[in-house]
């Protein structure tokens, strides 16, 4: 067989439009999911047996469901609770944050984790509040030291979007899909989607370990 | 809210086989990627640390291929673009005759993913063992397939135990996306579950709580084997 890769070019604003939804699903979950993991990662480590419990029991329900299922629920579910329908990107993105929230949460707390506990105590004796020394004390450090297991997570933040495509929600994958199916040119179409995929994937990938590196010296 | 419960759904017919039929493949899937993941893995994982250039080289780009496409474009890659690019004849036997296609293709695609991912675990397991050890193997008058057999291997499986755990927890939920190409899994029969009765939160809490139950059972098999084989004298997780 010959391949033709003109319909590449052919099909180039539908690829980039899908490819900007994708990333907009990206940068809107890391957003949510930081946020979320990070308040999950300082309740788990609560002096609280309540609150510690909740966010552990939190973690490990969405470690042990697939993203697909959380999609799914949160598809059905949201308009269920709010009464009215909010369409398949709000309930996407919702899913995206709560799912990934729990992976963030567990390397945030081993980030905070790593922040030697006289730090804390110190931080106390000043005179400070536990929130206080939390925010301005642990957690800027804390962050510094996760930088290359959140951009390793982000990867595979970045990765997990292509699932809205259970829910035919217009992103690079989905997009990939219509026009392979559309055009014909299965083969050109799909190898094309591999390797923006891997091209984005292992770039991010090259600048985690970089920083790894230099965080490590 | 404005929802009719109705959980005793789940226990009728066909709804009660459907899950039932669900869970035999997800299992089947998971048994069968897990063979063909830790099998490659262990391999590509090897050739990671072998002490020839150009193996380290091919495993290496093995490892980055497949872990930075998403495993939802690999799956139709295998399934719509392989039969494509083989030659014309095993392309016609990989579309009419070979028994559960999307079965299979799930398989070598998540298999195949879970062997990049399986690969770095072992890698690094085994540069966490002291070199040292690799000495004092070969002093004691090893051969050097021997020192891998017998030490080497045999300690780096159990390092990476609980890396291997969480592994084999995420092939599990990766199955679903078996979904995608047909295989009618569990996340599937919720699905349809869900389509057929517009019972929603049944479904899909039958579905959900099925997976909780199997990465349970995942977790307290491996939890069996890490005890099973530990090493005594050596630290333990709990």
């Amino acid at each position: 067989m010959t391949l033709d890769f003109s319909i590449i070019l052919e099909a180039w604003p539908a690829f980039l439009s899908g490819m900007g939804l994708t990333l907009k699903l990206l940068v809107l979950s890391l957003i949510g999911a930081i946020a979320l993991g990070t308040g999950l990662a300082a309740m788990r480590l609560s002096p609280n047996w309540f609150v510690s419990t909740f966010a552990s029991s939190y973690v490990n329900l969405f470690r042990t469901v697939p993203l697909i299922m959380a999609i799914f629920w949160f598809y059905f579910l949201i308009p269920l609770l709010i009464g009215r329908p909010v369409g398949a990107l709000t309930s996407a993105l919702v899913a995206l944050i709560f799912f990934e929230g729990a992976f963030f949460s567990e390397i945030i707390r081993s980030g905070i984790q790593a922040v030697p506990r006289g730090q804390f105590a110190a931080g106390l004796a000043t005179g400070l509040r536990p929130r206080m020394v939390m925010q301005s004390i642990v957690l800027p450090q804390a962050f510094r030291a996760m930088i290359p297991g959140l951009l390793t997570q982000s990867i595979i933040v970045f990765q997990a979007t292509s699932l809205v495509y259970v829910v035919g929600l217009s992103d690079f994958m989905t997009t990939t899909v219509r026009i392979a199916n559309g055009s014909g040119r299965i083969v050109e179409v799909y190898l094309f989607c591999a390797a923006t995929y891997f091209v984005l994937s292992y770039g991010a990938s090259v600048v985690a370990r970089y920083l790894e590196r230099r965080l490590n010296r | 809210m404005n929802y009719s419960w109705n959980w005793g759904i789940l226990f009728e017919a066909p709804y009660a086989e459907w899950l039932l039929s669900g869970v035999a493949w997800t299992i089947g899937l998971f048994a069968a990627s897990m063979v063909v993941g830790f099998g490659v893995g262990t391999g590509i994982g090897l050739m990671r640390i072998a002490p020839i250039r150009w193996l380290r080289i091919i495993s290496g780009i093995y490892v980055e291929m497949f872990r930075n496409v998403p495993l939802l474009v690999q799956i139709f890659i295998w399934f719509y673009v392989m039969p494509e690019l083989l030659p014309s004849d095993v392309g016609q036997w990989l579309k009419r005759d070979l028994p559960m296609p999307a079965f299979w293709t799930s398989v070598v695609a998540i298999g195949f993913y879970t062997a990049a991912r399986v690969a770095e675990h072992i890698r690094a397991g085994f540069l966490a063992i002291p070199a040292a050890q690799m000495q004092a193997a070969l002093a004691t008058g090893l051969n050097l397939r021997q020192v891998y057999r017998y030490v080497l291997l045999p300690r780096a499986f159990r390092i990476v135990t609980p890396a291997l755990t969480s592994e084999a927890i995420s092939v599990m939920k990766n199955t679903s996306l078996a979904l995608t190409i047909g295989v009618l899994e569990l996340m599937a029969q919720s699905r349809q579950i869900e389509s057929y009765t517009f019972q929603s939160f049944e479904a899909f809490t039958a579905g959900t709580a099925i997976y909780i139950a199997l990465c349970a059972a995942v977790v307290f098999v491996a939890r069996h084997i890490e005890a099973r084989y530990a090493i005594p004298g050596m630290i333990q997780s709990r």
